[in-house]
């Protein structure tokens, strides 16, 4: 088997092992933070053990489709992430999906997680499915416009090549990327549900989005449901730390020490940014839901900003 | 005896086509009279569009007719020409399109047709509404396209009006014939400017006839002409109303292949006859486009009339069909060949997946209708159980609108993205202004173009049955299952095997902005990468396989650990559970936090609330205001003008023959004195 493969093949079982260990990190600093001791570290690998085991309980009119959609969700949530460069770039699959179709991959997931949470035709599932894609509807264009800056710059919308080009030297500071940067962030916060837009650990409320639509479910699919969420916040700070500070990922085909030194690089920033991304979250508090569409808004407004002043300005190549 | 090679040999065939498809016409009047008759004029139409198809996409392979082939002349005609017909890609293409879709749809209508309150207003004008969009297609002068035209407003009026007993279906078919005059106006005006004085109305001799500067002119006529056929913003009133008015089948047709037919008739006149566009062609075409694109789906969003809302995404389509038309026209204009290529593809290949989801969600829409008797979102539900079918089918098309791989929605808008992305190499700078900006509405309206299918999907086919009738549903034929189901592989498989379509679209580019993209199937797999590899390539297959082959494992996993247990039990909801199905989420509530970001300056959305007080068992109240604020802005006063002055005008029926003698003769006093000042 030749490298490429075998590192396609690492990282998509990485970024599925990973996952679960990501959400206990922020678990554990926001307790240490708020003052309180936290769940061990290992903590969400045995929340899903435990509920993988459980017997499930459907809905009497629960559909096949809800049944079918945890899995297709994590299908493709986790196609999504192993597309994004973590530790080593010149992924054969990256070649062959850039990062529209990884946003385009969110998008399905989302689609069919809103129509799992209208699937018992309660009315928990119907807020939860309206709001998302409301929330989606701003954030998914801020996103590409992001991407557009990112394309743009790296001529190219694959992201091993826009990691490639961003290590380069002659890329600077330059203010589209930073408005890209930010975008990028506020896009990532509403879509894992963190806190000024959702509350991940709230339950009951009425402003929660994302666990209402998951209400009704439970045991394995609730399983499968969890570690998808834990996927894509992986996968929002793999993209951010892959663009953004892609130092020490390594190329395709370097030796083995390299490689190890990706490995090592890519966990270091993912605690950074899990550390940063928990420091944001204590420090602010939930806002009401119609103040989350002005929020994403800004980072809308933000990402075409950056793209129309690169647009613009830059003969690109 | 010519050979059966030859493109001509294939116009030919295609002429004869359409000469079957308008006997079949003819033979609808007696066979509207019993069901047998009707299956057999619909299985004719499916027989001959599956024949045109496939002549199409044989004259698309073999590149079409070269340029100056004489096709078919038919000594029928104007005076001073002859009928020209005949098959270059661009129309062998929409032929392609058109007719597959209208095969199926005919399939489709073997099993649903025989639903009509009365065949004989729907049978004869089906197979010619057909007839006249592929003499359209086929035709290669002015004169035949106009009449072609022409027919085709007219039999798709009478479909439109065909189930006439509802005021509502009458006011839509009224608004249809007078925007239908109109643009069928604007298209003989430019017709007309660019046949010149000496009156060439074969499309060659328009072609050769360069440097006339009547470009602009023929740029605008063909944005209103076969704009307001195509539902251009503003011009888009007629259509949410005329396309669910028709029966589903017909819907089908309309929003699936007529649309196109209107599309080809902007390409045709603005990339092949008008002459070399000058670069601020594309403003005007992109910012109408992107305004199309944004405010359809939005008004799709509110709507919870399922038919409506379909007719309404036709809108938001075409707009984003001209977000690729005007882009192709801005990299043409610039003399940038591969981006005019890429984008010209993207707005073809939009086209064709178009035709197929949104015949194949009319179709959907229809057999719902037909099993239970409601178009009306929030009387419908559950139906997933009842049809699971037809479930299926819907969902795909579902996806496949939305925008969302592996199904081919995504594919165009993919290419839509990249040619967006080649735009910063367009010299002027107002245009590299322009489309980013179009490029986030473009987005935008994907998104919710999501939001809107699932509010669509998950009202009508998820959730518990909000009225009896949908709680009794019953599925729906084989033919129309079969058909349905056809169209969701074929929207599938265009999204999993793109290279195919691009590399049949090659000979059109070719033709229009003198570009080809590089062959797709020279890739390796499945894969696309229309402008080179390293700027970015697309693999649906990888992409379904990736999700499956994750899905699958995940799958197995689960299995080989968890406990295999599965109970049913009464919904949680949060431990209060409520038995009436009012209690679930409905379409207008699922819309609501939308309405309420982008709904309250273009709407002008109000709700009035009216809470009981405290102590009082009356009812509160929720009363929802909305304004179609296109029609009240711009048809409304028009409406009232052209009223004030027939009112005014009235007058005149009831003079004296003096006055009306005055009357004359004052007119020509006045006409003589205009013809000697202006010599």
């Amino acid at each position: 088997m030749r490298p490429g493969w075998l590192t396609q093949l690492l990282q998509a079982a990485l970024v599925l092992a990973l996952a679960p260990l990501l959400s206990g990190v922020t678990r554990r600093i926001r307790a240490r933070l708020l003052r309180r001791r936290g769940s061990p570290l290992l903590q969400p690998y045995r929340d899903l053990l435990k509920l993988i085991r459980k017997e499930a309980v459907v809905a009497d009119n629960a559909s096949w489709l809800f049944r079918v959609a945890p899995y297709l969700i994590l299908g493709a949530t986790w196609a999504a992430a192993a597309l994004v460069p973590t530790f080593a770039t010149g992924l054969p699959f990256s070649a062959a999906a850039d990062i529209i179709v990884i946003v385009a991959l969110l998008g399905t997931a989302r689609f069919l997680l809103a129509l799992a949470g209208l699937d018992v035709g309660t009315s928990f599932g119907g807020i939860g499915a309206s709001r998302e894609m409301l929330f989606a509807s701003l954030a998914e264009p801020a996103m590409l416009m992001a991407v557009f800056t990112l394309s743009v710059f790296a001529g190219s919308t694959e992201l091993s090549s826009i990691s490639a080009y961003m290590q380069t030297a002659g890329v600077g500071i330059n203010i589209s990327l930073a408005l890209a940067l930010v975008a990028l962030i506020i896009v990532s916060i509403a879509e894992n549900g963190r806190i000024p837009v959702d509350n991940p650990a709230t339950h009951l409320e009425l402003t929660m989005v994302h666990e209402a639509m998951v209400l009704e479910y439970s045991g394995r699919h609730l399983a499968v449901i969890e570690l998808a969420a834990a996927v894509k916040l992986l996968l929002y700070l793999s993209l951010i730390a892959c663009v953004f500070t892609p130092w020490g990922t390594a190329i395709a085909g370097a030796g083995v020490l390299h490689y190890a030194i990706g490995l090592a690089a890519y966990v270091l920033k993912l605690a950074l940014l899990a550390l940063l991304l928990t420091l944001f979250e204590t420090a602010i508090a939930k806002m009401r839901v119609f103040r989350v569409p002005e929020f994403l808004g800004i980072a809308l407004m933000l990402g075409l900003l950056g793209t129309i002043l690169l647009f613009v300005s830059r003969v690109p190549r | 005896m010519i050979g059966f090679e030859g493109p001509d040999q294939l116009s030919r065939l295609a002429v004869g086509g359409v000469g079957v498809l308008l006997a079949l016409a003819v033979l609808g009047f007696p066979g509207a009279r019993r069901p047998s008759g009707c299956r057999f004029i619909y299985a004719g139409c499916l027989l001959v569009c599956a024949a045109l198809a496939a002549i199409a996409l044989l004259a698309l392979l073999r590149g079409g007719a070269s340029a100056g082939a004489p096709g078919v002349q038919l000594p029928i005609g104007l005076p001073l020409g002859r009928t020209l017909l005949g098959l270059d890609p661009l129309s062998a293409a929409f032929v392609l399109i058109v007719n597959l879709s209208a095969a199926l749809v005919s399939a489709y209508a073997i099993g649903h047709g025989l639903h009509a309150e009365e065949p004989q207003r729907v049978l004869p004008y089906y197979p010619a509404f057909i007839a006249a969009m592929n003499l359209v297609l086929l035709a290669q002068d002015a004169f035949s396209f106009l009449v072609g035209w022409e027919l085709m407003s007219l039999t798709s009026w009478a479909l439109v009006i065909s189930e006439h007993r509802s005021p509502e279906n009458r006011r839509a078919a009224n608004v249809y014939l007078v925007m239908a005059t109109g643009g069928a106006f604007a298209l003989l005006l430019a017709f007309g400017l660019l046949a010149g004085s000496t009156g060439q109305y074969a499309f060659e001799a328009m072609r050769r006839a360069t440097g006339h500067g009547l470009g602009p002119a023929v740029l605008l006529l063909a944005l209103v002409g076969a704009g307001s056929k195509a539902g251009l913003v503003p011009l888009h009133a007629w259509l949410p109303l005329a396309h669910p008015a028709a029966p589903s089948h017909v819907s089908a047709l309309m929003s699936g292949a007529m649309t196109k037919v209107a599309i080809y008739g902007f390409i045709r006149l603005v990339f092949d006859l008008a002459g070399p566009p000058a670069w601020w062609w594309s403003l005007p075409v992109l910012v109408i486009a992107a305004a199309t694109a944004l405010l359809g789906v939005l008004h799709a969003l509110m709507e919870h009339d399922l038919k409506r809302l379909l007719a309404y995404h036709t809108v938001e389509n075409i707009g984003i069909i001209f977000i690729g038309l005007g882009l192709a026209l801005a990299f043409h204009a610039s003399d940038l060949p591969l981006a005019a290529a890429l984008a010209l593809t993207a707005a073809i290949f939009h086209v064709f997946n178009h035709s197929l989801f949104k015949s194949l969600l009319f179709m959907g829409a229809g057999s719902v209708l037909g099993a239970s008797g409601e178009r009306d979102m929030e009387r419908l539900g559950g139906l997933i159980h009842r049809m699971p079918v037809t479930a299926v089918a819907f969902l795909a098309g579902c996806v496949a609108i939305s925008a969302l791989p592996p199904f081919n929605g995504f594919v165009s808008e993919w290419l839509t993205f990249q040619a967006i992305l080649l735009s910063p190499q367009l010299p002027h700078w107002v245009p590299r202004l322009v489309v980013p900006a179009v490029g986030a509405t473009l987005a935008c309206s994907a998104a919710l173009a999501a939001a809107c299918f699932v509010k669509a999907f998950g009202m009508t086919f998820l959730g518990r049955p909000r009225s009896a009738t949908a709680a009794t549903a019953r599925e729906t034929d084989g033919c129309s299952l079969t058909s349905m189901l056809l169209l969701a592989l074929l929207c599938l498989l265009a999204g999993l095997m793109p290279g195919f379509v691009i590399d049949a679209l090659s000979p059109v580019t070719h033709l229009l902005v003198g570009a080809r993209l590089a062959p797709q199937a020279a890739q390796p797999w499945l894969r696309i990468a229309p402008v080179d590899a390293a700027r970015g390539a697309y693999d649906g297959a990888l992409v379904f396989g990736m999700i499956l082959v994750g899905a699958g494992v995940m799958a197995f996993m689960v299995r080989r650990v968890a406990a295999r247990a599965l109970r049913r039990s009464a919904a949680w909801d949060c431990g209060f559970p409520d038995a009436s199905p009012a209690t679930q989420y409905s379409a207008t509530s699922f819309a609501q936090p939308i309405r309420r970001v982008f709904g309250s300056v273009i709407f002008r959305a109000r709700e009035h609330i009216t809470m009981a007080r405290p102590g009082d068992t009356g009812a509160s109240r929720l009363q929802l205001e909305l304004h179609d604020t296109v029609w009240e802005a711009l048809y409304a006063p028009l409406i009232r003008w052209v009223a004030y002055g027939a009112e005014r005008l009235n007058r005149l029926q009831f003079l004296t023959i003096r006055k009306y003698l005055t009357i004359v003769f004052v007119a020509l006093i006045v006409l003589l004195i205009i013809v000697a000042a202006y010599r």
